[in-house]
């Protein structure tokens, strides 16, 4: 039944557009709230095991969405596979990582704060804020924002995959694909088709009530 | 020997104390002094304690982790999960090295032995974890460093089987806490010490939690940690806590060998900052 439903609210709960731009605020508020240079989310994507940039604020912006890379290689990995937040504040020193870095997105941070979305038992990929404002000296009430705020970015990831795996059981003309259609139209269907199209949905639900 | 008890060669468990038979398990009494820093871990550098670090491996010759006595890896081949013994591929990361350095600058005469558990992809490494776990508690190590923690609900009853075993074995679980607001385990056990991070940068200042279930608090703010390629880089995180109080595991348990794991952690209250002040 699970599907049903999702599928019906997919039909009515918008594009991807919206949740991208759900995702790409996010990314925008972390880099606000820690006055970085950049934000990135990654998704993580379980038919390959790999990290996906799903939203990009800053540096780096727009080219980087839709990269991919092993889920367990660079900060952000360490993040995933241990569900540790973590801090790292000197990369330039290693210039493996930079030249990885650079190959990969044009741009090396010096600092990177990476922090794992998850959600129930479920990781759904990683946050990072990179080059953070050096104003004021990094605390661990900083790490207990970021990982606060990691929780409510793990609730918008959550709901796009969702939407996503709705949209996916709508593909083509399977048999939840009129449901969510018909959903769609009564939504954008004038008023007085709105209320036919509901009195004939009544109709078709008392017709398929178990009898009593 | 293995660890299911069924196979071991173990006696069958006291299960009740006949009349009369206190004396036949008589101990030593350890503790006739105060117990103090001096009296816990004085004069002592960790030697002959084995500590394991279950994470990403740790790099070879490395000047600030030193020798490494064992490497090994826990791989999935061909649909299951096996033990690669004598690993030479090192540290796919950096995290076991930078944990592996904190606890050699504690203890610089412990053991080191690395179990390779982080590194091969997020899909299966809830198991991998759980199979690196399992053979650290058979090899009968003293400390296991687990700087990292699995959300998974599944594995979560496994895990408490093993913290358990390992609690009465002596095998003392280190693990990370959670900064975030969400379960993960096996911090979360009893059977285990689970570490939180504090703000100061005396690497033998923690405090012991009057609120658990984090218990300890150690250095964690900002710590030039060892890095791949034989340098440091400054990281913060309760990966790094962690390690420091696996350290001092290790030193008191080279002066005082005897001790069990509540025994251990009893001498850690006594020990702490905010406990004891000396």
């Amino acid at each position: 039944m699970s599907d049903l439903q999702a599928a019906v609210a997919a039909g009515v709960l918008g594009a991807e557009e919206g949740h991208r731009a759900l995702l790409q605020s996010t990314a925008e508020v972390a880099r606000a709230i820690f006055k970085a240079r950049a934000s990135s989310i990654f998704l993580l994507d379980t038919e390959t095991d790999e990290l996906v940039f799903e939203a990009v604020a800053g540096e780096g912006a727009q080219t980087l969405i839709g990269q991919r890379f092993p889920s367990s290689t660079g900060v952000a990995g360490w993040a995933l596979v241990t569900r540790q937040p973590l801090v790292v504040d000197d990369l330039t020193a290693d210039t493996r990582f930079s030249q990885e870095a650079a190959e990969s997105t044009g741009y090396v941070p010096k600092a990177l704060m990476a922090v794992p979305l998850l959600v129930e038992d479920r990781a759904l990929g990683v946050l990072e804020v990179l080059d953070r404002s050096s104003e004021q000296p990094f605390s661990l009430a900083d790490m207990n924002l970021l990982g606060l705020f990691a929780s409510q970015a793990a609730v918008a990831l959550d709901l796009l995959q969702r939407a996503r795996r709705a949209r996916a059981a709508l593909a083509g003309e399977g048999e939840l694909g009129a449901l969510a259609r018909v959903a769609a139209q009564l939504e954008a269907a004038g008023e007085e088709a709105r209320l036919s199209g509901l009195e004939l949905l009544r109709a078709l639900e008392r017709l398929l009530a178990p009898e009593s | 020997m293995s660890i299911l008890a069924h196979e071991s060669n173990e006696e069958l468990p006291a299960w009740s104390l006949p009349a009369a038979a206190g004396e036949s398990i008589r101990l030593p009494e350890a503790w006739t002094e105060p117990v103090t820093r001096e009296w816990a871990w004085g004069g002592t550098a960790g030697k002959g304690v084995r500590v394991c670090v279950l994470d990403s491996g740790i790099e070879h010759g490395h000047p600030l982790v030193g020798r490494v006595d064992r490497s090994v890896a826990i791989v999935r081949e061909d649909g299951g999960i096996v033990v690669r013994e004598d690993d030479a591929e090192g540290d796919l990361c950096g995290h076991g090295t930078a944990c592996a350095g904190i606890i050699r600058m504690l203890a610089p005469e412990c053991e080191l032995v690395s179990v390779r558990v982080l590194g091969a992809g997020y899909t299966g490494s809830a198991k991998v974890m759980l199979r690196g776990l399992e053979w650290a508690i058979d090899q009968g190590f003293d400390v296991v460093n687990m700087s990292l923690s699995t959300t998974k609900r599944d594995y979560v009853d496994r895990l408490h089987e093993l913290a358990d075993m390992a609690y009465f074995k002596r095998t003392m679980l280190v693990a990370s806490a959670h900064n975030m607001p969400v379960e993960s385990f096996p911090w979360r056990f009893a059977s285990v010490i689970s570490v939180g991070s504090h703000e100061e940068s005396d690497p033998f200042t923690f405090y012991s939690n009057p609120r658990p279930p984090v218990e300890f608090f150690a250095r964690g703010l900002e710590i030039d940690v060892a890095w791949l390629g034989g340098g440091t880089l400054r990281s913060t995180g309760n990966s790094f806590a962690t390690p420091h109080i696996s350290g001092i595991c290790a030193l008191i348990l080279g002066k005082h060998p005897e001790l069990t794991p509540y025994q251990l952690k009893s001498v850690l209250h006594l020990t702490a900052s905010n406990v004891r002040d000396e």
